[in-house]
């Protein structure tokens, strides 16, 4: 069937990101507003039915298997037969979800913020930037082949940096964009060596050939290259590189805290629910890859980086007072869940629960976590604060946010029947499986962990003591109450979705079985994690600081992210500026620059010396002449003779 | 044919009109004197023709029409010096080659 109306998916954003644009000084405040919402509530609706469309009509092929569907696929670059960059849309079970979650949070976000936006300067900047973003976003979903997901990432970036830094006459913004766009910037440039590597060696960019069992044995007939890999599991490895720059994973997670900087709907559409997960995205995407080549080593890089990650961002979350950032951690830690559940993950069948954990994961955390941003968003904008210190006692002020973020607090900690249990239930259930002990350890204790750290933020938010407020809080209008709810019913209801017959690693569905050994354990500490935190922050107490004072160090360490952004500061400043960029500098100023002055001045000198030649007198240049003419006569005679 | 003058004294006889009015051509400090001496250079080509045609090929007549062409050519050259000297004469009153220098770097 004809499939070239999915092109509208993408055309309809980059539309509305350029009539926004362009006549940015003359749509007036709500109106801007409307047309992105509008044009995003078009656009999600045609994802909707692509996604219907693909999972119910024409995704599987005669033996129920998903398919890859190209809806459309154009040369754009031509290299050679096998080697070109094309431009399309890829359709599979993976793109289909994300047609779900992107435009879903994106247009959610949209109408969020025409409250939370209001009076705010730059408003139609702000939706010209916001639909930018989708259209990038999307553009990154529906990639055909390496290349185009790189063009498409590189703009998530661009957008990213330009949302964190909307307040842009505010140093903090400024330097947390920059500090944003480098670090994944950074991180991308692996990406762009991994896709080189696969290019150079595999002969294509196309995910259908790449994910093919052809082309992994044929890459894997290569042999080794370097420490005994084959070059695709170092490209995948470079890959991943710039997935853990995009998805904040350690050591490249120092952006994402930053990134709260920026306004509050983009830290929900952007840090928490969409882009950061496009890592996770990209390994999915080129998951058949990092699971056999080499027997998955890259995949084994992905496990531990993701079970490092999930734990680290845990910790620092226990210490932090500015809600975004404790949300910002959280997410962290909720990515590296997904990466370690894609780590762990078989293929086959019932093997490739792991992948469907992660995927299933990533859909409902998109719904919470945006959720729980956009609540953030609303508390901040009622208290006028971002620090826990100066809130307290909400709950009688703001109902429906109250409500709507207790929903959220409690699927992330994973408790029944809430989206979040069932995704947290199946990665513990798919790190046993796989006898990864120690991941399921710590994805274990994390989990307690999440609902501990959350509970805290929620019962200090809403509980606690109430501090003297300037203005009685109110609660937020219609725009924004709206989304929360909508957003609300999606996290009650998306644990429900069969994602085991969905997506899956290999297309096929399997059948899940409920391990009630894992749910009860589960379930047991995520309550433990809750009732700590309500012995020690639903009312006020001195509990808190007590555990703080006999922590000690380790609470220091901490609250100061285990003082990565120093090393990264001693790393940059201290080496690699004083120990690279120096000396290179210096070879810069007087080698590189001396040789080009050399050249210049010695130009200058000898047409200085030679300039007395021209005299103005025609006899003197008659005399050069004939000299000239009485030389060549002579070496004529001499050579003739 | 010139009784008892072979072909080599008079070219050695044009080489040295020739030489003379290179000279005078890089030493005279005046501007009509140049032109005298390329008026020099020119005669000496001329002769060089006609004494080649003479000596070498005397059925023909090709180096008497070249030394008839050199002649013309050489009146037009003049006339056409005289004036640039004229103008020059008008613009700064002097014909010195000293004087004449602004052409330079």
């Amino acid at each position: 069937m004809d499939l070239s109306f999915t092109a509208l998916i993408l055309i309809i954003p980059i539309l509305t990101f350029l009539v926004l644009g362009l006549n940015y000084s003359r749509i007036k405040e709500p109106w801007s507003g409307i047309i992105g919402s509008v044009a995003i509530g078009i656009t999600a609706l045609i994802s909707y039915y692509t996604a219907y469309l693909y999972f119910f009509e024409i995704g599987k092929d005669a033996d129920g298997v998903y398919q890859k569907i190209y809806a459309m696929n154009m040369v754009w670059v031509y290299f050679t037969d096998t080697l070109h960059i094309d431009m399309g849309i890829l359709l599979d079970p993976i793109s289909a979800m994300m047609l779900v979650v992107v435009p879903t949070i994106s247009w959610m976000v949209n109408i969020y913020s025409i409250g939370y936006m209001h009076k705010e300067g730059g408003f139609t900047r702000f939706f010209a930037y916001l639909s930018l973003f989708t259209f990038s976003m999307l553009g990154l979903v529906l990639a055909t082949n390496l290349f185009m997901i790189y063009i498409f990432w590189e703009m998530v970036g661009v957008s990213s940096y330009l949302l964190i830094g909307y307040y842009y006459n505010k140093p903090s913004a400024v330097l947390a964009s920059k500090k944003a766009f480098i670090v994944t910037r950074f991180a991308d440039f692996g990406f762009l060596l991994g896709i080189l590597f696969v290019s150079y060696y595999g002969k294509t960019f196309d995910f259908g050939v790449l994910s093919s069992q052809a082309f992994i044995s044929e890459m894997q007939m290569q042999g080794t290259a370097f420490m005994g890999l084959s070059v695709i599991t170092w490209a995948l490895i470079l890959i991943f590189i710039g997935g853990a720059g995009k998805s904040a994973m350690f050591p490249l997670h120092i952006w994402l805290p930053d990134a709260m900087e920026g306004p509050t709907p983009v830290s929900a559409l952007i840090h928490a629910a969409t882009m950061v997960v496009a890592g996770v995205f990209l390994v999915a995407r080129l998951f058949p890859l990092y699971f056999f080549m080499d027997g998955g080593v890259a995949l084994d890089v992905v496990a531990w980086v993701g079970a490092f990650s999930t734990l680290f961002a845990a910790i620092i979350a226990f210490s932090q007072y500015d809600i975004k950032r404790v949300l910002a951690f959280s997410t962290m830690s909720q990515i590296g869940y997904m990466m370690l559940a894609l780590g762990v993950s078989g293929y086959d069948g019932h093997e490739g629960l792991g992948f469907m954990a992660s995927m299933f994961h990533l859909f409902t955390h998109a719904m919470f976590k945006a959720l729980l941003f956009l609540g953030a968003g609303s508390i901040i904008h009622a208290v006028h604060s971002n620090y826990m210190q100066d809130m307290g006692g909400l709950r009688k002020y703001m109902p429906i946010t109250h409500i709507t973020f207790l929903i959220a607090a409690l699927a992330i900690s994973g408790i029944p029947p809430l989206a979040g249990f069932f995704s947290k239930d199946e990665i513990l259930v798919a790190s046993l499986i796989h006898q990864k002990y120690l991941i399921f350890g710590v994805t274990y204790a994390v989990a307690g962990m999440t609902a501990f750290y959350m509970f805290r933020l929620y019962y200090r938010i809403f509980w606690w003591n109430e501090p003297h407020y300037h203005h009685t809080p109110h609660e937020a209008p219609k725009t924004i109450t709206i989304p929360l709810l909508v957003l609300a019913t999606m996290t009650l209801i998306s644990g429900f979705i069969p994602f085991h017959s969905l997506v899956t690693a290999d297309g096929k569905a399997f059948h899940t079985h409920l391990h009630w050994d894992v749910i009860i354990a589960s379930v047991g500490i995520a309550s433990l994690g809750i009732g700590f935190a309500t012995i020690m922050y639903k009312k006020q107490n001195m509990l808190s600081t007590r555990f703080r004072a006999a922590f000690g160090l380790f609470y220091k360490w901490s609250f100061n992210k285990f003082y990565m952004d120093e090393v990264y500061m001693f790393v940059t400043k201290k080496i690699i500026f004083n120990g690279v960029s120096r000396p290179f500098a210096w070879f810069d100023r007087h080698v590189v620059d001396g040789a080009m002055n050399g050249v210049g001045n010695g130009t200058m000198w000898i047409s200085d010396k030679v300039k007395g030649l021209q005299s103005g007198k025609v006899q003197d240049y008659a005399m050069y002449f004939v000299s000239g003419v009485v030389f060549i006569a002579m070496l004529f005679w001499y050579l003739l003779n | 044919m010139i009784s008892g003058v072979s072909i080599y004294e008079i070219l050695i006889l044009s080489t040295i009109i020739f030489f003379i009015g290179v000279y005078g051509f890089f030493t005279r400090k005046n501007l009509i004197a140049m032109l005298m001496s390329i008026e020099l250079i020119l005669n000496s080509a001329a002769l060089n023709f006609v004494v080649a045609n003479k000596y070498l090929f005397p059925g023909n007549i090709e180096g008497n029409i070249f030394s008839l062409f050199i002649i013309a050519i050489a009146a037009a050259e003049t006339a056409l010096a005289l004036a640039i000297v004229i103008n020059l004469y008008r613009l700064i009153m002097s014909l010195k080659t000293k004087d004449l220098e602004t052409m330079k770097y």
